[in-house]
């Protein structure tokens, strides 16, 4: 309903914006100013994709913006293409060089991206200007045509306009539902926390690759519009500077709103004009203007706002049916077998040569000194560090040194000891994103839906799903992280210290969740300090020290055992013993 | 091979200029985990500290450097307090974001006052140079390579042998365990925009003599000395200097055996090679990052 709702006001406001560039009398100096306004926009949207939702960097959207517009100029002079394939000429090369360079640098950390987008930037600006046999050089493209739609000639500025905010529309239509698509939950789940996308099954290099090759067609499709407006171009319209443009929009805005985007376009395209009296002081102003919103209002004025009036998720209505856990059939297997795995850091053998064999359907304790290796075994069974050697077969398998994201699809899922959700995002949108994992047994939206309800539900969370995780207290967000995990339906459970930091009551909550869990016949690999804990829920365990198992057992047998003894209590003295 | 060889000296000397800032990149990045894109002006800024004291003041060249090198010293800490202080608890990319509106801050500011017409000054002194054989060695790039040398030396001395420089690398490796040892770790940080202030003042006022002073200098050698931190090894100091070198140097070779117009490019499709190839560069190691 809701949707339908925004969908209709939508298509009001294009058919009344459309209409007044039609109607209204419109002088040729605010015609220019609304055509610069609405392709700049769409430009500025792209930025709202890479930089907003994905949380990647993109200070060259100007050069996919003068590739587009460079398209559309070529296409339709020099090569006499009709000006829509021109137009798709240009926003399909900046999309090639979108995925070129983002593939090339999105593995790396974010300052090589910064860096080498501002490269690519001087690079294009180098060859539009110097590359005169194609591009004519600083002389630039004049006499570029408008486009003809059938028989209806767009000639008029006032029909090209109406054609430019159609498009403007479109695609902040098509950003806007993004934000809450299974893609864009995606986007914001690398944005919130990388490591903790990659954990719940998303391909989080794939994603930001996607995200900057649209944010790059995004800016190539408003360069060739532009092309079209102003029928004239040349290399320094396309500059550093105007990237630099282009970034503070999307800031000043809101840059993970479509409006935001609309609403910084519109103000920067217009402010210079109130602020003539500042004269040569103005693109300093922009720089001042950058920092000023980076530090008092990093959500910009749409998000400053946002915040006042949020609307609640929309949320499956009536009864949710139970969560169910597919787990493997035949208790008593070992599910996961490891074998001689070690982790080297330069000199240091965080884990050393260790076997571990955990059995289908039992809950599997990891217990040892701080530094003994247990988070990095987990590291290493959810991929993010690569074994140094050994091997890791689940289900029989050998899934060493895989991707993250292949490990969540190969069934494992996991908590963080320092809870990682995505903090921007509400209770149910976090699990949701677990439900995505191929594998969960949900094949459709609505079903992936119902069932991260039921994970919330099974954790008894299910009121809190509309609510931001960052405003749950830390019992909550330790139960949104485990009901995460519970919605992808693993195989198998890591869960790194989930009693730490819990008061009493929420330490037997948490208890009784686990023991429902086992259950459900889910098997658990569990790294826990609480002692009664392990003792209460575990059916075996191994225990390491300094990297090196030490022991291996049921609780009886381990935790009386003497090296585990002198591992926690340190050595003790033989006399004593006797 | 006399050719080769004058060519090979003159990229050292340019690259130098870029190692120099490189350095001042890596030594904030290293404090901060921040990456300062505003490096670059402040090499602007001191070559403009030198156009204002000896040109337009007529003050002796040893006064304008005395003064340039303190007023970048303020300008440095000045530049924490505004740009890096007030976002240090946030994540990276909107500290970045706001440093690179300082640098358009900075870059037009300094074109609305002096205009986009570039200023020349002087070198250190009027001596030509030396001649050997074919090979000219011009005075101005041996200043560079000389001071460059030394403050390499220097810097090497203050981080290793003094206590103050002990607490900086310790800073820039733990800043909780640092604090915790009683290390004022603000005040470390800002020591460390000042210096970075200053590396790139004097990487300015070397450069000037031979590229001009403009409001553009800035951007144009901060982007050769940000590829040459990441071809070095990206945060690594030994990596900088020689990342900078290579760069000076093959951005010399392309622009005298391949094409002139392109010679900035030069060092962008050396920087894409390595992001490919060893996007670790040449002295670093792949960091993982700890769940």
């Amino acid at each position: 309903m809701k949707n339908a709702a925004g969908f209709l006001l939508w298509l009001l406001a294009l058919v009344i914006a459309v209409a007044f560039a039609l109607i209204l009398p419109i002088n040729g100096y605010l015609m220019n100013l609304l055509m610069q306004a609405s392709t700049y926009a769409i430009a500025v949207l792209g930025m709202t994709v890479v930089l907003g939702y994905a949380g990647q960097i993109n200070i060259a959207q100007a050069a996919f913006f003068g590739i587009g517009a460079y398209g559309v100029a070529i296409g339709t002079t020099t090569l006499g293409m009709a000006f829509f394939a021109a137009l798709a000429l240009g926003a399909v090369v900046a999309l090639g060089f979108g995925i070129v360079l983002g593939g090339s640098t999105l593995k790396l950390g974010g300052h090589y991206l910064a860096m080498v987008t501002i490269s690519f930037q001087e690079i294009v600006t180098l060859v539009l200007t110097n590359w005169i046999g194609v591009s004519h050089g600083p002389d630039g493209i004049s006499n570029i045509p408008r486009p003809h739609l059938g028989f209806l000639a767009l000639d008029q500025s006032r029909h090209y306009l109406a054609l430019c905010l159609f498009f403007l529309f479109v695609t902040a239509g098509l950003v806007a539902w993004l934000k809450s698509s299974r893609l864009g939950l995606s986007m914001q789940a690398v944005r919130d926390n990388e490591l903790a996308a990659g954990v719940a099954g998303i391909d989080t290099y794939r994603i930001k690759i996607i995200a900057f090759a649209a944010s790059a067609c995004l800016g190539g499709l408003g360069g060739g519009l532009f092309a079209g407006a102003f029928r004239y171009i040349s290399p320094d319209q396309f500059a550093f500077d105007d990237s630099v443009v282009l970034l503070t929009m999307a800031l000043l805005g809101g840059v993970d709103a479509a409006i935001g985007a609309v609403i910084g376009t519109a103000l920067l395209i217009l402010l210079p004009e109130w602020l003539r009296f500042l004269k040569q002081f103005y693109l300093a102003v922009y720089g001042l203007a950058v920092i000023l919103i980076m530090v008092f209002m990093p959500q910009g004025i749409f998000g400053y706002f946002a915040r006042l009036f949020r609307r609640a998720p929309d949320l499956p209505r009536g009864e949710v049916a139970p969560l169910t856990l597919g787990a493997s059939a035949g208790t008593g297997r070992p599910i996961l077998e490891i074998s001689g795995l070690s982790k080297h850091f330069g000199g240091l053998r965080a884990v050393d040569e260790v076997d571990l064999a955990i059995e289908s359907g039992s809950v599997h304790a990891l217990i040892g000194p701080n530094g003994s290796g247990k988070t990095t075994t987990l590291n290493l069974l959810s991929g993010i560090y690569r074994p140094t050697a050994g091997r890791i077969r689940l289900g029989g398998r050998d899934v060493a040194g895989l991707a993250p994201h292949l490990l969540a699809a190969a069934g494992i899922g996991r908590t963080f000891q320092n809870i990682r959700l995505f903090h921007s995002l509400t209770a149910f949108e976090n699990v949701l994103i677990g439900s995505f994992r191929v594998g969960s047994g949900e094949h459709d939206a609505q079903s992936r839906r119902e069932r991260a309800l039921a994970a919330l539900d099974f954790v008894g969370m299910a009121a809190r799903a509309p609510v931001l995780v960052s405003s749950l207290p830390y019992g909550h967000q330790r139960l949104v992280e485990i009901a995460r995990a519970l919605a992808a339906n693993p195989t198998l459970l890591l869960l790194d210290e989930p009693a730490a930091g819990l008061n009493l009551t929420e330490k037997q909550n948490l208890v009784a969740l686990l023991r429902r869990l086992r259950g459900h016949g889910l098997t658990i690999l569990l790294i826990e300090h609480d002692m009664d804990l392990v003792e209460q829920i575990s059916d075996r365990i191994t225990v390491l020290n300094f990297g090196r198992r030490i022991a291996d057992g049921t609780p009886a047998e381990v935790l009386r055992h003497p090296d585990v003894v002198a591992a926690y209590l340190g050595e003790v003295a033989e006399d004593v013993t006797a | 091979m006399a050719i080769i060889l004058q060519l090979l000296f003159t990229g050292l000397g340019i690259g130098a200029v870029y190692a120099l800032v490189a350095l001042g990149f890596v030594l904030i990045y290293r404090a901060t985990n921040v990456v300062n894109f505003a490096q670059g002006q402040f090499a602007m800024l001191g070559g403009y500290c030198m156009v204002i004291t000896t040109v337009d003041l007529g003050l002796p060249y040893w006064l304008g450097v005395v003064i340039s090198l303190v007023v970048m010293a303020l300008f440095g800490a000045l530049f924490n307090l505004g740009v890096y202080y007030p976002l240090r608890h946030r994540s990276f990319l909107p500290v970045v974001i706001s440093t690179i509106g300082a640098s358009i801050l900075i870059t037009n500011l300094v074109l609305a006052i002096y205009g986009p017409e570039p200023t020349t000054l002087p070198g250190m002194t009027d001596y030509p140079g030396i001649s050997f054989g074919a090979v000219f060695l011009d005075a101005q790039y041996l200043v560079i390579i000389a001071t460059t040398l030394a403050l390499v030396i220097l810097q090497y001395i203050f981080f290793e042998h003094t206590m103050v420089g002990k607490k900086m690398q310790a800073v820039s490796q733990d800043k909780e365990m640092a604090s915790l040892l009683g290390i004022n770790v603000t005040g470390m940080i800002m020591l460390t925009f000042t210096y970075s202030a200053v590396l790139g003042g004097i990487a300015g006022i070397l450069v000037a003599p031979i590229l001009f002073v403009s409001v553009g200098l800035g951007a144009q050698i901060a982007l050769k000395a940000f590829a040459a931190s990441i071809i070095g090894g990206f945060g690594d100091v030994p990596g900088a200097i020689v990342g900078g070198l290579l760069i000076g140097v093959a951005e010399t070779l392309g622009a005298f055996y391949i094409s002139v117009p392109y010679k900035d490019a030069f060092a962008f499709i050396l920087l894409f090679a390595f992001l490919l190839i060893r996007p670790q560069g040449i002295f670093g190691e792949k960091i993982a990052q700890k769940a």
